[in-house]
């Protein structure tokens, strides 16, 4: 085995991950820590200052209720989340993180995050829920604040490029977390009483639209590997709307936002004859009924509608930008507001990319795009597994006691179905559209939950030498085997004895691509495909024993690789027993091609048993709190 | 388009154990070659062009090179980033250029409290009442009758 230290750390609250949902985590956490006498630590295979999905920043906060100004109430975001969702949304859990933002978003103003105002000092609104930031340092900000609450506890509760495989359990419990520094040849055991899982979605699951250079340039990150689901699933997790990929439009091929576009500016798509697919389908919207029939039409459904204009050749998908620019420009009174009014507009339209999406800003420079002159193109990306969007993956948690129904509740707010396991962001399933200040909400709302969880279950952590040996080979086993064969040919990749991270991801894109509906067959699947690509799924899997890694950041490529298969796994098994088609612009099931309310109006969650290492799929009911 | 360094003005934030570059990237990519003393990205297929490498770059020695498998060549996007705004430079392939400056934070860095001084009030473990609520919520937390 390769020669690495064994560092262990003991701890109470273990926090994995450093983006939005561990950094609420941390800030929370800390508070009742110090009350209660405990230590919180937090791993993170990034530096929080740019960790996660808001590494580059955002130009929008896109959940904030308004609660103490009367703006909305908590059920109205009930309603609007479950309507997006085709109806199959955890509702408890969606009250939950609602209940609490707009606390949540007050911090952040204090804080230093620039929130735009209006003459009257109100937040300045994209849409309904959408506030509009100056984000470009969202994430700094927020992890200024992480960082100084755990600090506060002492020294040493942080841990940076320190990448998390697999969990540590103890009978039926999570104790804890084990991993390797991709710095220094060290493998990590975090020991604690509870484990947060904060690790986000998943991305490069299916083959992405561009597969040179560009491969990277991914709407959700590409570091965003699927580290969440596989460590729940390892642990023995309970997981929901595994089927529930996302699936956003946004400007092609460098994927920038379009919420300020539709919403702030007030602009319309249309085919490239001019016509608004969103008039043109009223047949299409009546087969999804209610839900194609009800205001805002859910985000799939408006993906649907333009997908079959492309896919009857009246592509491509125009954004009119230059339309809506001129109608805000001249609902100005003369000439002078109206050019003051158009460069104000020129200077929101950069900055919503330049915040988020530097890349599309780019392209735009680099293709002459100005947005005032002329339309730019707009496309489905490839599918992305996101529990904060509009998608709904993630594990399975309990709800609130005060809100959740006997069937969502089961201890713990936030905990998983496995003891001291608990999840939040895009870690925790069926509570979609908590987007980034509902991530970091939600962090907060398991964190104390989880320091509870301590206080009241304060056991130490039964952990045998032998089993943490077993892991530490298995986590370095492809260092071991690269080592072991990189003589036997003349050139590192081609070698019939092991196959490197990158042709494993490429063959596991390849087959998620043509069996599971992606890009390449229009999102489109049936029974036969999806067998086939669990048949070949198999294979992969047995090969991944023989993945190998050169170095330490190969070997975070090896697991992160592993982490995707297994959210891969989840999807094909859970999409093939959903026997409808839900969210017809996420997939569909060729075999299934409509609506079924009276059958498939519930989850669909499945489980890996640790014991005996079998799947099994199978329906939880969708129970409504709110009118 | 994949972050890229300036061989001339990169020094390899000398006399330090890693390079800025390699300390912010979020996908691990940036590494120091260091027999040049220059740092490359690794892998650029693997590059978000989040230009978090770019803006905390001590030397201004990174930019981003548009993905060359569909960003048409000869245009520019730099920042400079500051402790209160950022300042962008476009540069269009045909040669206009566009200047923007945006705020980016309104407090010192570092000065940062968690608790943003709301009333820490409940000390109740069993609630579902967050530490800094209902101060920072403007409002008592709702709840729903089951």
């Amino acid at each position: 085995m390769a020669n690495f230290e064994t560092v262990e750390v003991s701890t109470d609250l273990l926090i994995i991950g450093g983006g939005m949902s561990a950094c609420g985590a941390a800030v929370e956490a800390a508070y009742w820590a110090k009350k209660h006498g405990l230590k919180v630590t937090l791993v993170d295979k990034a530096a929080m200052d740019r960790s996660g999905a808001v590494a580059m920043g955002l130009s929008a906060i896109n959940l904030y209720i308004g609660q103490a100004a009367g703006d909305n109430t908590v059920e109205d975001y009930v309603r609007y989340v479950r309507q997006d969702l085709m109806g199959i949304t955890r509702e408890d859990l969606v009250y939950s993180i609602a209940r609490h933002v707009d606390s949540t978003v007050h911090l952040f103003e204090k804080w230093g995050l620039p929130i735009w105002k209006d003459e009257n000092g109100k937040y300045v609104h994209e849409g309904r829920w959408q506030i509009m930031i100056n984000g470009e340092s969202y994430k700094i900000i927020v992890a200024e604040a992480a960082k100084n609450a755990l600090n506060a506890l002492g020294p040493d509760n942080i841990y940076e490029r320190v990448f998390i495989v697999e969990p540590l359990m103890d009978g039926d419990r999570c104790v804890g977390a084990v991993g390797f520094s991709v710095r220094e040849n060290k493998f990590y055991v975090f020991k604690a009483k509870a484990v947060l899982v904060g690790m986000g979605g998943a991305v490069h699951v299916f083959r992405p639209r561009s597969t040179g250079e560009g491969l990277g340039r991914s709407w959700y990150p590409p570091f965003n590997t699927g580290s969440s689901a596989y460590f729940t699933l390892k642990a023995g997790a309970e997981m929901t709307c595994q089927e529930v990929r996302f699936i956003p439009v946004r400007f092609k091929d460098a994927y920038g936002p379009v919420g300020a576009w539709f919403l702030l500016f007030k602009s319309v798509a249309t085919n490239a004859l001019g016509e608004d697919y969103m008039k043109t389908h009223p047949d299409v919207l009546e087969q999804y009924a209610p839900y194609g029939l009800t205001k805002p039409i859910p985000a799939n459904l408006r993906n649907h509608l333009g997908l079959i204009d492309e896919r009857a050749g009246k592509g491509p998908i125009y954004m009119r930008t230059e339309e809506a620019i001129q109608r805000l420009a001249e609902e100005m009174p003369d000439e002078k507001q109206r050019k003051k009014k158009l460069k104000e507009l020129e200077a929101e339209a950069w900055e919503d990319f330049l915040d988020m999406t530097i890349s599309q800003a780019l392209l735009w420079a680099a293709t002459n795009t100005f947005p005032e002159e002329k339309p730019s193109e707009i496309a489905a990306c490839e599918p992305y597994f996101i529990g904060s969007h509009s998608g709904a993956s993630g594990a399975w948690v309990s709800g609130p006691e005060d809100i959740a129904p006997a069937e969502y509740q089961w201890g713990y707010t936030n905990m998983s179905t496995v003891k001291g396991l608990f999840c939040a962001g895009d870690a925790s399933g069926a509570s979609s559209h908590k987007f980034s200040s509902g991530s970091f909400t939600e962090g907060r709302i398991a964190a104390k939950s989880a320091i509870r969880f301590i206080v009241e279950n304060n056991e130490e952590p039964k952990v045998d030498a032998a089993y943490v040996e077993e892991l530490k080979a298995r986590v370095l086993k492809p260092l071991d085997t690269f080592e072991q064969y990189k003589g036997m040919t003349t050139d590192p990749d081609v070698n019939p004895n092991y196959i490197r991270p990158k042709q494993f991801m490429f063959r596991l894109q390849k087959i998620m691509d043509e069996y599971a509906g992606g890009v390449s067959k229009s999102f489109t699947t049936n029974k036969y495909l999806l067998e086939r690509g669990l048949e070949l799924l198999a294979m992969l899997k047995e090969d991944s024993e023989k993945l190998a890694a050169e170095s330490l950041h190969e070997l975070m490529r090896c697991w992160e690789n592993v982490h995707r298969m297994w959210q891969a796994e989840a999807h094909i098994r859970s999409v093939l027993f959903r026997e409808e088609t839900r969210w017809p612009g996420y997939y569909i099931r060729a075999d299934f091609p409509n609506l079924d309310e009276e059958n498939w109006k519930c989850f669909v969650n499945c489980r890996w048993d640790r014991n005996t290492g079998q799947w099994e799929v199978f329906k939880r009911p969708v129970i409504s709190i709110v009118d | 388009m994949p972050s890229y360094v300036i061989a001339e003005k990169c020094d390899g934030c000398k006399g330090q154990d890693k390079t800025a570059c390699m300390y912010i990237c979020p996908n691990d990519l940036m590494v120091l070659d260091k027999e040049r003393m220059k740092a490359y990205n690794r892998d650029p297929q693997m590059c978000w062009e989040c230009a978090c490498c770019v803006k905390i770059c001590p030397q201004q020695a990174m930019d981003l090179r548009g993905y060359a498998d569909f960003v048409p060549m000869g245009a520019s996007t730099i920042p400079l980033r500051g402790s209160e705004d950022i300042m962008w430079t476009i540069k269009f392939r045909n040669g206009t250029i566009k200047r923007f400056k945006f705020p980016i934070r309104t407090t010192p860095e570092g000065s940062i409290v968690p608790d943003a001084g709301f009333e820490t009030g409940t000390d109740d473990l069993k609630s579902y009442v967050l530490f800094t609520e209902p101060g920072s919520l403007g409002c008592e937390v709702p709840t729903l009758k089951k």
